[in-house]
């Protein structure tokens, strides 16, 4: 049952062959027997979870079920929870529990999931290895020195290793499709706009946006339904007619299904800097697209290099601004002694704050202050429109993007540590996508070195993901690494 | 460009974050790092480029100005760290 995908979890609770207070319970005895080691979750509350499975339950009994009701998940520690603690993985929400739902955990909710707890992170979504959480690292299900990735790392590690079905994550610069990559899982950052961030702490707002975690890419397109809508307290959400995003995975396939579908395979994705483990497993998923019918093109992005320098401005710039909130006096951390108001600014966030969301605010509010706000800030948004442009160029002759979601399989815990350059250009394939506000998704496509899992990354146009989805689905009826866990 | 002592104290300033004894010389390396990686993009001639400051080029949505929440004020305040009366306390400003 823990390697069971929605669909057939759907199945049996409907048939009422599991009650959810079952299943809820099953995941709830491997999250209190692993998660000790794994440290994926940072909050659980069993009694909170079996009385959402109880309701759930009962709803179902009545008939009044949806497809995912019943059905456990794990929260990603930066959607607010009310009643639950929303840390965001930081010192300075080691108090917070919010007064209201993000309204992904509302909607989810909503379609009678279970929360099964709050996951860890990277301190405010900032990192690429979930090191920089205040509660620890959380390690990797596959090689427990190895990293999960990050940001989003813990809702990655509890999905990897069957402690959730399923998990809810975000992604400002590749946070839910590297996880996903180096934990062997199918991780969907959607369209900006389309899934709302009210609820959501604020890193880059520009950037951010939710998604699903899940062991299939069917899976990502059942959670996608349902958290996926217009809503009017999030002033970049897109008012657009609801879509079913399962709607081309349920069409019948035949033996070549993706007949017609041209991929573009970007040179920049192929060059110096990527492995040669993760390169030979992408060019092997690459192969079977092909078997099922797809043909290739190569496609420019002459820009790409460009992104990761555009981004570390563009990023800190708005998290600089969104983090100001952090002030010690209407919710957070506050200094216990102080001698004046600003003082208990300072020391309030100097002591709220880990070191690598200090130095992001630093950098933002360097490129933001006078006289810098031209060479750095303005300059970086002339790059987003150059990456941006280079994507819908490419798109004009292709109908999907694919190339690696990481240049290198996991790396060990500490590894990276003292070069934080190298740390930052790790996300060299996954930024360009959030800049230009595209779809992306990762899923595993084989093992590199030390039996660590590849991710293929594919990237469609703006509102493209049922399309993406699809694609996916029909490479994961063909092959079977999706199907693989680590041990035990 | 180079960030030395003085500027890497002020930005920390403008940011209300206080720098521990000795913090500022490590802040100040890493910045440098960091802003060699971004001087990268200098190199580029985007004169002209319009700026994008967002994924979908929207403009702001606007609304109805009406009220549409219910009063959480007790809700909102259980959080802060301290309260008094319905209102924020913070250390003394005005004498």
């Amino acid at each position: 049952m823990i390697d069971a995908s929605l669909r057939e979890l759907a199945g049996a609770l409907a048939a009422k062959r599991l009650s959810s207070v079952e299943l809820t319970q099953l995941f709830l005895e491997r999250i209190e027997r692993l998660n000790p080691s794994l440290n994926a979750f940072i909050t659980t509350d069993p009694e909170k979870s079996l009385a959402l499975a109880r309701a759930a339950d009962a709803r179902l009994a009545r008939g009044e079920g949806g497809p995912l009701t019943g059905i456990p998940l794990a929260h990603k520690d930066l959607f607010c929870t009310a009643g639950w603690l929303t840390t965001c993985g930081s010192r300075m929400l080691s108090n917070f529990v919010s007064p209201y739902d993000a309204t992904v955990v509302k909607r989810l909710g909503e379609a009678g999931m279970v929360t099964l707890g709050k996951t860890n992170m990277d301190e405010f979504a900032m990192g690429s290895s979930n090191e920089t959480s205040f509660y620890g690292p959380v390690k990797n299900p596959w090689r427990p020195e190895a990293v999960p990735g990050g940001s989003s790392g813990g809702s990655a590690a509890a999905v990897a290793a069957r402690l959730a079905p399923a998990a809810t994550g975000t992604d400002t610069g590749g946070s839910i499709r590297q996880p996903a990559a180096l934990c062997g899982l199918t991780g969907l950052k959607p369209t900006y706009g389309i899934v709302s961030r009210h609820g959501m702490v604020a890193f880059a707002s520009s950037l951010d946006q939710a998604g699903p975690m899940a062991k299939s890419a069917e899976d990502c397109a059942w959670l996608l339904n349902a958290m996926a809508g217009f809503d009017a307290r999030d002033s970049t959400s897109l008012e657009r007619p609801a879509e079913d995003y399962t709607r081309e995975i349920a069409a019948r396939g035949g033996d070549k299904p993706l007949d017609g579908l041209k991929i573009g395979l970007p040179r920049e994705y192929f060059g110096e800097g990527l492995a040669a483990d993760v390169a030979r497993a992408v060019e092997a998923a690459i192969a079977e697209f092909r078997r099922l019918g797809a043909r290739t093109v190569e496609v420019p992005l002459p820009n790409m290099g460009l992104s990761v320098p555009a981004y570390y401005v563009i990023a800190p710039a708005e998290a600089s601004s969104n983090l100001s909130r952090f002030d010690g006096v209407r919710y957070g951390h506050r200094a216990a002694e102080y001698a004046d108001l600003i003082d208990m600014y300072r020391k309030s966030r100097a002591e709220g704050f880990g070191a690598e969301v200090k130095r992001r605010i630093l950098i933002g509010t360097y490129a933001l202050s006078h006289g810098y706000h031209v060479a750095y800030y303005l300059q970086a948004q002339r790059i987003r429109r150059l990456i941006a442009a280079d994507f819908a160029e490419a798109f004009t002759s292709c109908d999907l993007i694919m190339g690696p979601t990481s240049p290198r399989v996991a790396c060990d815990i500490g590894d990276m540590a003292g070069d934080l350059i190298q740390m930052y250009l790790s996300d060299i394939y996954t930024i360009g996508v959030n800049l230009a506000g595209l779809p992306g998704l990762s899923l595993p496509c084989g093992f590199g070195e030390r039996g660590l899992p590849v991710g293929l990354q594919i990237i469609g146009n703006h509102f493209d993901e049922a399309r993406m989805l699809n694609a996916a689905h029909r490479y994961q009826l063909a092959t079977d690494w999706h199907r693989r866990s680590p041990q035990p | 460009m180079s960030l030395d002592l003085d500027q890497v104290r002020r930005i920390a300033d403008l940011a209300r974050i206080a720098l521990a004894e000795g913090e500022a010389e490590r802040v100040r390396d890493e910045l440098n790092g960091v802003f060699a990686l971004i001087g990268r993009m200098q190199a580029v001639d985007a004169a002209g480029v319009e700026p994008m400051a967002h994924g979908q080029d929207l403009a702001q949505r606007l609304r109805e100005d009406r009220v549409t929440e219910a009063d959480r004020h007790a809700d909102f305040q259980k959080i802060a760290p301290e309260t008094e009366a319905g209102l924020y306390l913070v250390p003394k400003v005005i004498e």
